[in-house]
């Protein structure tokens, strides 16, 4: 075989390899595009319809198995108050698992405030959870991996995994983490993953009565919960972080923290 | 040659953690879909949550057997609260519970009928009761009956 021979056959064959190579490319069986469908979960809050009643925390509390009776939780509810004063108060009773049944405002340590009806400029209730951030900060300080983003977006823990050092806990700006009070190790929304990857809404959506709660895919565009995020003005916590919050709320106000 | 002593002992003591890191660690663990910073991780986890019990079953798992319940409550103003929000989640009911502990306490209405006259929340348009004046202590099922949610019978 000469040189030019050689190089002939080489060139011949890479160029049938990567002519192979980009006709699979483009050529793909549509089935399997069927099965990889995108899907980015997202979140919608409308803080004009909560009413405060806390069936979301109560359904949440009793489908995650977290203890009913323990003060944490995957979601809760806050409530807030501001005068004509300009004065700003605002709670959450027991993450408001039992709603808001009194106009009284819990100070903490036992202190109420009872704010008269005509002092009150307005009030209004902010569901809380998980915003499972497109880039969780929870996540990178994990020094063990037990905790991930999936690739519909969701941050999950892995419980066999995680050694409960609680550096997510204090990484997370919005408090969403906290040690689970029987199996001692981080615990956290997850919009309840078992639930929406078998098409069931999670559960505080399916307890909410007044539809304050929804969730849809960012990526299917006649998703109704993302008409709603694209074309309506919505907007999130604490975009200053940079972790690129995916709850949207309709109704935020500058005093919500 | 005393001074290579040393290095043989870290090379084996080396050798043998990557052995037994080799046997600890899942061969699914490693990084997936969203890169090393976000998806580093045990890929089977994914399916350890997604198989979690589904408790909270929603209406349409109510309606067959208790058609003439669904049916007062679907013409009543209370259609837009889940059966679970007060009969609990209705897990493999009824094969597992068989009964449903439900909740009747005075508490459970005072979640939405506390008049709380807040303007910018629909809670304020809730037709709500002073709860320390309106029969205090009394259980509101004695005269409301929640299914048909409408005025005391």
């Amino acid at each position: 075989m000469t040189r030019r021979d050689f190089f002939k056959h080489t060139l011949k064959g890479l160029g049938g390899i990567v002519l192979a190579q980009g006709l699979g490319e483009i050529f793909r069986p549509v089935a399997g595009q069927a099965s990889l469908k995108p899907v980015r979960w997202v979140f919608l809050v409308d803080t004009y319809k909560c009413i405060g009643c806390g069936f979301c925390v109560k359904a949440c509390k009793l489908e995650n198995e977290i203890p009913f009776e323990a003060n944490v939780s995957r979601t809760w509810v806050e409530r807030y108050v501001v005068t004509k004063e300009r004065k700003v108060f605002a709670d959450t009773p027991k993450e408001a698992r039992n709603g808001f049944t009194t106009g009284k405002v819990d100070l903490g340590m036992g202190r109420y405030r009872d704010i008269k009806n005509n002092e009150i400029e307005k009030a209004f209730f902010v569901p809380k959870l998980c915003n499972q951030c497109d880039k969780p900060p929870c996540v990178q300080v994990c020094p063990v991996g037990a905790t991930y983003k999936t690739g519909d977006g969701i941050t999950l823990v892995d419980r066999e995994w995680c050694i409960g050092c609680g550096y997510c806990i204090m990484a997370c700006p919005y408090g969403m983490r906290f040690i689970h009070p029987v199996i001692h190790v981080a615990e956290k929304c997850n919009f309840c993953y078992h639930r929406i990857t078998q098409g069931k809404k999670p559960a505080c959506v399916l307890a909410c009565p007044v539809s304050a709660r929804r969730i849809g895919n960012l990526k299917d565009a006649v998703d109704p919960v993302s008409k709603v995020i694209l074309t309506q003005r919505v907007e999130t916590h604490k975009g200053e972080y940079g972790t690129k919050p995916q709850v949207y709320y309709i109704g935020l106000s500058v005093e919500v923290r | 040659m005393h001074v290579f002593r040393p290095l043989i002992v870290v090379l084996a003591l080396a050798g043998t953690i990557l052995i037994v890191r080799n046997f600890i660690v899942p061969s699914d663990f490693g990084v997936h879909e969203s890169g090393y910073m976000y998806g580093w991780y045990r890929k089977s986890n994914e399916g350890e949550w997604k198989a979690v019990k589904v408790k909270y079953q929603g209406k349409e798992y109510c309606q067959d057997c208790h058609a003439e319940s669904d049916q007062q409550v679907r013409s009543s103003r209370h259609n837009l609260i889940e059966c679970e929000n007060c009969h609990g989640p209705a897990l493999e009911h009824p094969s597992n519970p068989a009964k449903l502990a439900i909740d009747r306490g005075r508490e459970l209405c005072l979640r939405c009928h506390t008049h709380l006259a807040y303007p910018t929340s629909k809670r304020s348009e809730i037709s709500g009761i002073d709860a320390e004046s309106h029969n205090p202590g009394g259980d509101c099922v004695g005269c409301h009956n929640p299914h048909q949610a409408s005025k005391p019978h």
